[in-house]
């Protein structure tokens, strides 16, 4: 069900909507006055009610995650994850571009409910626009006083930062991204411990995804249960609104902010307008490349009445509300909401050897499994399209990807095996059309429109 | 010759140490604001950085090594990134590559002999909705044409 809002986004397209005089004409920084009089728990209780699932991708559960600060001799900090390097994912840029006061009056109510007094938000440095946007919020905010000693007279202490970091997507993940801002080298950390209890300098810390903190003032604003209960997955703990993103073979790519509810169909057809050159959908990757891929044509299997899914069983995974659960009950993961089209006459095996050379690319090379395996993925997927594989080559694709799942250190490596495995099971056929030689690189595309 | 920052690049550098609780955490931004002064990172750049932070010379060359951003060797006046993953690719993102190294004469990777534009391929670069893209030193240019290609490098070249 296709329910718009504009928590976000009132903001998009307006004049000089990213300065501090247009942000508080829609109201801006209330909800930061109203976290700041009630007491810290009540803000963390509001969160829990709220269901907001980390934006992140990994879906965690934000008031919960909060609620895992402990007072502490220490120091505490909350980081907020921008750095948006996922193929197919490009919500957040959004936001810090064209709204970054909500990132601002987020990061106040978050270090208020977590116990911090600085936050520091990680960019990936590429983003030098957003990174721009974001310090002039910063500078804004604090020559307001709402940063600094006394927020909103408030003696509550709260400093925001820009971090960048140098080109590395593994520094999406919280604790390689936790190491990056220590300034070494980012590569992920065992957990045990966690960042809320070691987190930044060593310290507890909180991690939240930028698109996460940023609706934060909404929430408050609202009262966690009524903001919950804008989605119409509110009964399975997935609450609110959050961006959709779609790009690809569609007509009208973008991002969109929607009450959680909406359909895959929906979000390809009536908001992306449809397939480009009306052709029929192939696949869809459902929420950045680390998500299994889904066919056109595949429906639900949920015979069981128990199952969350068995409301839809027999009906077209398109159909399916987009969410954390339904997601995860399909075999796939709802990510960061930002679908990635491919249109019928795309070849699949290309789309695959696209992903594994970023993959390849981007492994830190930490754990041996993902550095080799990374590797080994794209050599042997690039070695079947050029028409030089055997079937052991593709055999060998799901033992290569199998080895890696679980025995490395960060997600990193399911993140390259989860789409690797998918796209073999999904489209074992064409695969195999290329050892047999009916198919070649000259004739594969990943355009299929004149 | 050692490496050393100009007095307004001093300041900025202060103004990084300022932000965090120790000086390590400063690493990254100060490579940055050294790049940006001398092009690349060199030994002296290291050296330099090592000596103002407390770090030990292989921490920061370990830094330097780790990320893409960080160019070891000098490049040219220009930088411009092409995306090539899968969502710009399904909109012709590789064609702009190929355009660009045809129309540069040179392979992504390199540098124009004229040392005016160094091209590289990027892994996403969060601009999925606006696919075709290219970054051009700091500014984004999106839903690319090959007629707004051949004018972007056409200025570049000037």
């Amino acid at each position: 069900m296709i329910k718009r809002t504009n928590y976000l986004t009132k903001l998009y397209g307006t004049p000089n909507g990213w300065s501090l005089e247009a942000y508080e004409r829609e109201g801006g920084y209330k909800a930061a006055r109203k976290a700041l009089s009630m007491t810290k728990e009540a803000v963390v209780d509001e969160a829990k009610k709220a269901n907001i699932r980390g934006r992140g991708g990994a879906g965690f559960p934000m008031g919960i995650k909060w609620s895992f600060m402990r007072p502490s001799q220490k120091p505490a900090y909350l980081v907020i994850n921008a750095d948006e390097g996922e193929p197919g994912t490009h919500k957040d840029r959004t936001i810090m571009e064209l709204n970054p006061h909500s990132v601002v009056e987020g990061c106040i109510i978050g270090c208020y409910g977590i116990g911090a007094h600085a936050a520091y938000i990680y960019v990936r440095d590429e983003l030098h626009l957003s990174k721009a946007r974001l310090w002039g919020a910063i500078k804004e905010a604090r020559a307001k006083g709402y940063l600094g000693k006394n927020p909103f007279g408030k003696d509550y202490p709260v400093e925001v930062y820009v971090h960048t970091g140098a080109g590395a997507y593994i520094c999406g993940e919280e604790t390689s991204l936790l190491n990056s801002l220590e300034g070494r080298r980012g590569e992920p950390r065992l957990k045990p411990p966690f960042p809320a209890q070691v987190g930044a300098f060593g310290c507890p810390t909180t991690v939240n995804n930028l698109e996460t903190i940023a609706i934060v003032p909404a929430m408050i604003e609202m009262g966690g249960e009524a903001f919950s209960k804008l989605s119409s997955l509110h009964g399975m703990n997935d609450g609110g609104v959050r961006l959709f993103g779609v790009n690809g073979h569609v007509k009208k790519p973008g991002v969109f902010e929607l009450a959680v509810g909406v359909t895959m169909r929906e979000l390809i057809y009536d908001l992306g307008g449809g397939v480009q050159g009306d052709k029929d959908l192939l696949c869809v990757v459902p929420g950045g490349s680390s998500t299994p891929v889904l066919l056109a044509n595949e429906t639900v299997h949920a015979p069981d009445e128990k199952n969350p899914l068995h409301e839809w069983h027999g009906k077209s995974v398109l159909d399916v509300p987009l969410g954390v659960e339904t997601y995860r009950g399909l075999g796939t993961m709802l990510g960061t909401c930002c679908a990635t089209v491919l249109a019928v006459g795309t070849c699949p095996v290309l789309a695959m050897e696209n992903l594994m050379q970023f993959y390849h690319h981007e492994s830190c090379g930490q754990c041996t499994p993902c550095r080799e395996g990374s590797a080994w993925l794209h050599r042997t997927v690039t070695k079947i399209i050029d028409g030089k594989g055997t079937m052991d080559d593709v055999n060998n694709l799901s033992d290569i990807a199998n080895n890696i799942m679980g025995n490395t250190i960060c997600a990193f490596g399911e993140g390259t095996a989860m789409p690797a495995l998918g796209f073999m099971k999904k489209f074992r056929a064409d695969f195999e059309a290329y050892v047999r030689g009916e198919r070649s690189r000259a004739n594969a595309t990943l355009v299929p429109f004149p | 010759m050692p490496f050393a920052l100009t007095a307004e690049r001093e300041r900025e550098l202060d103004d990084i140490l300022s932000r965090y609780p120790n000086r390590m955490a400063a690493c990254i931004p100060v490579l940055h604001v050294c790049q940006e002064q001398n092009g690349h990172i060199n030994d002296e750049v290291v050296d330099f950085v090592s000596k103002r932070l407390d770090l030990p010379p292989a921490h920061v060359k370990g830094v330097v090594t780790f990320y893409t951003l960080f160019n070891q060797k000098p490049v040219g006046k220009h930088q411009v990134w092409v995306c090539r993953t899968l969502p710009c690719a399904l909109r012709g993102g590789l064609d702009v590559l190929h355009h660009c190294e045809k129309k540069l004469g040179i392979h992504a990777g390199e540098t124009t002999p004229d040392g005016k534009v160094t091209l590289r391929s990027a892994e996403c670069l969060a601009s999925c909705g606006t696919a075709p893209m290219m970054q051009v030193d700091k500014d984004y240019f999106e839903n690319l044409t090959m007629d707004k290609v051949d004018e972007i490098l056409r200025k570049l070249q000037a």
